[in-house]
C-alpha cells in the first residue's frame, strides 16, 4: 500500500498554527496524523523547530502529568489464559468437561477390570452421551450466569454453539480414542454414534433448549441401550457395526436441522 | 476512504460516520406484541417511536418492561406487529449480526463469572460484540473508564460491590460505543453518589445515542431523562417529556413529586374518579 504523506508546507504551518491554512486540509492533516507515525514524528520536530512556545508548554504540560501517570497501572499486555481460554470454552464449562473426562477414565477402568460387564465395553456404551454433557453445560441458562448477555451479542448463534461444541469433542474425544483403543472398539463404532447424538442435542435444542434436550437424550439413551445392554450382558444392535449407517443418517438430519433452524441459536429459548 | 479497513485505516472520521442516516427513528414499534410463555402478551399492541436522547421507561412491576428491552435486544422476537431498529426490521428468525453490533444490553439479572477480572469480563464482552481486534484494549479502557472503574480493572469480578459489579454491566453495554443503549433497571444497587455520576454519564451518552433505561424510581428519569415512556399492561399509556408528565398530576393523586403524582394520576385512569379506592 503506497502511503502519501503530507507535505512540509502543511506540517510547519499546522506546528506554527498558521491561519492561511484551509479547514479542510487542517482536517485532512488531522486525520492523517492520527493513522501515521512517520508524520506525527515530522511534527514533532517541526515544532521543536518553528514554535518554541508550544514546544516549552507540552513540556511544562508534560513535566506536570509524569508524576500522576507513573501512580498509574499500565494496560497489562499479556492476558490470563483463562479469558483467552473463555472465546473456545465458557469458565463454567470447565468443570463439567473435567467430569467427562473423569466417566471416560472411569468406564476404561471397569473395562480394563471387566467387571461383570462381560463382553460389553463400558466406554463404548457411553460414549455418545458423553458429548452431550459438555455440549448442554456450553449453552445453557443454569449454567452460564452471563447466558442472557451472549444470547444477545453478535457473535451468538450457530458460530458460537459450533465453536463451544467443537471444544467440548476436541477435549472429549481424544479422551474416548484413547479409551477405544486400549479396549479394541472399532473408532467408528462409538465416533459415530458420538456426533450424531451431538448433533441431535444440538438440533433438538434450537426448539425446546439444548440443556432439556441434552437431558431427555441421555435418559432416552439410560432407557434404550445401557439398561438392556447392562441386563443381558450383550452388546445391542445399534452399537455394532451394522447399525453405523442409522448413527449416519441421524448425524446428517442432525446437522440439517441446526443449520434450517441456526437463527434459534440467538435467542433466549434455545438457553432454556 | 473505505468501510471494512479499519484495521489499518483508523482516522478521525469513518465512512459510517459521515454516511446518512436512512431511518427517522431508531427505535420504532409499530403494533408490536411480544408472548411471553404460551400465551400471555407481555407486549401487547405497542406504537412507540424512540429517537436519539435519554428515554425513561417506566411502569409498575409486571408492566411487561423487561420483556420489551428484550425485544429491543433481538433476544426476543415479535408475535405480531413490527419492530424496526435502525432502520432494519427485526423479525424472523434471522441473526441480525451487523444490527447487534450497534445494540449496547445491560440486563435485569447480569450474569458475570466471578474468576474473570473486570478488563477480562469487558474484553469477552467486546470480542462477543465483534470489536474489530485491534480496538479492544482501547474500547476496553475507555468503557471502564467511563463508569469510573479504571482503578479496580484488574481486580476479579466476585471481589467487588454490587454497584460495582452493576458498573462492569453498564461498561460491557457501551464497550462498543452503540447507536441504541438499552439498560434494564441499572441503578439497582447504586448508592447515592452513584447514581448521580450514572444520571451524568446517562445525559452524555444521551447526547448522540438512543438510550433506553428501565426504571422504577421516578426520580432517576427526573434527573436524567429528555423523555418519559409510561407502559403500563402491555400497552403505551404515556410518552413525553418529565415536565408534562407532572403537570398531569394534581395534588389528589398519590406521589411525593410533581412527577410521580403524574405517574400516579395516568395509572389510576380516567374510569376511576377522584377520591376513589
Ligand atoms: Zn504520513
Amino acid at each position: 500500500m503506497s502511503v502519501e504523506h503530507a507535505s512540509m508546507r502543511i506540517i510547519d504551518g499546522y506546528a506554527r498554527g498558521d491561519t492561511d491554512l484551509a479547514a479542510d486540509e487542517v482536517w485532512a492533516l488531522e486525520a492523517h496524523l492520527e493513522a501515521c507515525r512517520v508524520c506525527r514524528d515530522r511534527l514533532s520536530t517541526a515544532v521543536t523547530a518553528q514554535a518554541p512556545a508550544v514546544a516549552a508548554l507540552v513540556g511544562t504540560v508534560w513535566a506536570d502529568l509524569e508524576p500522576q501517570l507513573a501512580g498509574t497501572a499500565p494496560m497489562p499486555r499479556r492476558r490470563h489464559w483463562s479469558a483467552r481460554l473463555s472465546r473456545w470454552l465458557t469458565p463454567t464449562m470447565v468443570p463439567w468437561l473435567a467430569m467427562v473426562v473423569g466417566v471416560t477414565l472411569l468406564a476404561l477402568l471397569l473395562d480394563l477390570a471387566d467387571t461383570g460387564s462381560g463382553e460389553v465395553s463400558l466406554v463404548l456404551l457411553l460414549a455418545p452421551v458423553l458429548p452431550v454433557l459438555g455440549v448442554a453445560a456450553s449453552w445453557s441458562r443454569g449454567l452460564d450466569p452471563a447466558y442472557e448477555l451472549t444470547a444477545s451479542a453478535p457473535r451468538a448463534g450457530l458460530y458460537l454453539v459450533l465453536r463451544r461444541t467443537a471444544s467440548v469433542l476436541g477435549v472429549v474425544v481424544p479422551a474416548l480414542l484413547v479409551g477405544g483403543w486400549v479396549t479394541g472398539v472399532m473408532v467408528a463404532q462409538w465416533l459415530l454414534p458420538c456426533l450424531a447424538f451431538t448433533a441431535t442435542t444440538l438440533a433438538l435444542g434450537g426448539v425446546v433448549g439444548v440443556t432439556r434436550a441434552a437431558a431427555w437424550l441421555a435418559a432416552v439413551w439410560a432407557a434404550v441401550v445401557v439398561a438392556p445392554t447392562l441386563a443381558t450382558s450383550r452388546t445391542t444392535f445399534a452399537l455394532q457395526t451394522g447399525g453405523l449407517p442409522a448413527w449416519g443418517l441421524i448425524l446428517a438430519l442432525g446437522i440439517g436441522v441446526v443449520i434450517a433452524r441456526r437463527g434459534a441459536y440467538s435467542v433466549l429459548g434455545a438457553h432454556r | 476512504m473505505t468501510i471494512g479497513k479499519e484495521h489499518h485505516m483508523r482516522s478521525a472520521v469513518s465512512a459510517a460516520d459521515i454516511a446518512p442516516t436512512a431511518y427517522a427513528w431508531e427505535i420504532r414499534a409499530t403494533g408490536l406484541k411480544v408472548r411471553v410463555g404460551r400465551k400471555r402478551m407481555a407486549v401487547d399492541g405497542l406504537d412507540l417511536s424512540l429517537g436519539t436522547g435519554v428515554h425513561g421507561l417506566l411502569g409498575p412491576n409486571g408492566a411487561g418492561k423487561t420483556t420489551l428491552i428484550r425485544a429491543l435486544a433481538t433476544v426476543l422476537r415479535p408475535a405480531e406487529g413490527s419492530l424496526e431498529l435502525l432502520g432494519e426490521s427485526v423479525g424472523g428468525m434471522g441473526e441480525l449480526r451487523a444490527l447487534r453490533r450497534q445494540i449496547g444490553y445491560l440486563p435485569q439479572e447480569f450474569g458475570y463469572y466471578k474468576r474473570f477480572t473486570v478488563r477480562e469480563f469487558v474484553e469477552y464482552m467486546a470480542w462477543l460484540k465483534e470489536v474489530p481486534k485491534a480496538d479492544i484494549p482501547a474500547a476496553v479502557q475507555r468503557a471502564v473508564e467511563r463508569v469510573g472503574l479504571a482503578d479496580r480493572a484488574d481486580d476479579k469480578m466476585k471481589v467487588l460491590s454490587g454497584g460495582m459489579v452493576r458498573r462492569v454491566g453498564i461498561a460491557q453495554a457501551i464497550v462498543n460505543d452503540p447507536t441504541i443503549l438499552l439498560l434494564d433497571e441499572p441503578t439497582a444497587g447504586l448508592d447515592p453518589a452513584q447514581r448521580l455520576r450514572f444520571r451524568e454519564l446517562l445525559q452524555e451518552l444521551g447526547t448522540d445515542t438512543c438510550v433506553v433505561v428501565s426504571t422504577h424510581l421516578v426520580e432517576d428519569v427526573a434527573a436524567a431523562c429528555t423523555d418519559v415512556v409510561l407502559f403500563a399492561e402491555g400497552r403505551l399509556v404515556f410518552q413525553g417529556p418529565p415536565d408534562e408528565l407532572a403537570s398531569v398530576g394534581g395534588p389528589e393523586h398519590v406521589g411525593d413529586s410533581p412527577l410521580e403524582r403524574g405517574y400516579s394520576a395516568l395509572l389510576q385512569g380516567p374510569k376511576q374518579g377522584k377520591g376513589t379506592w
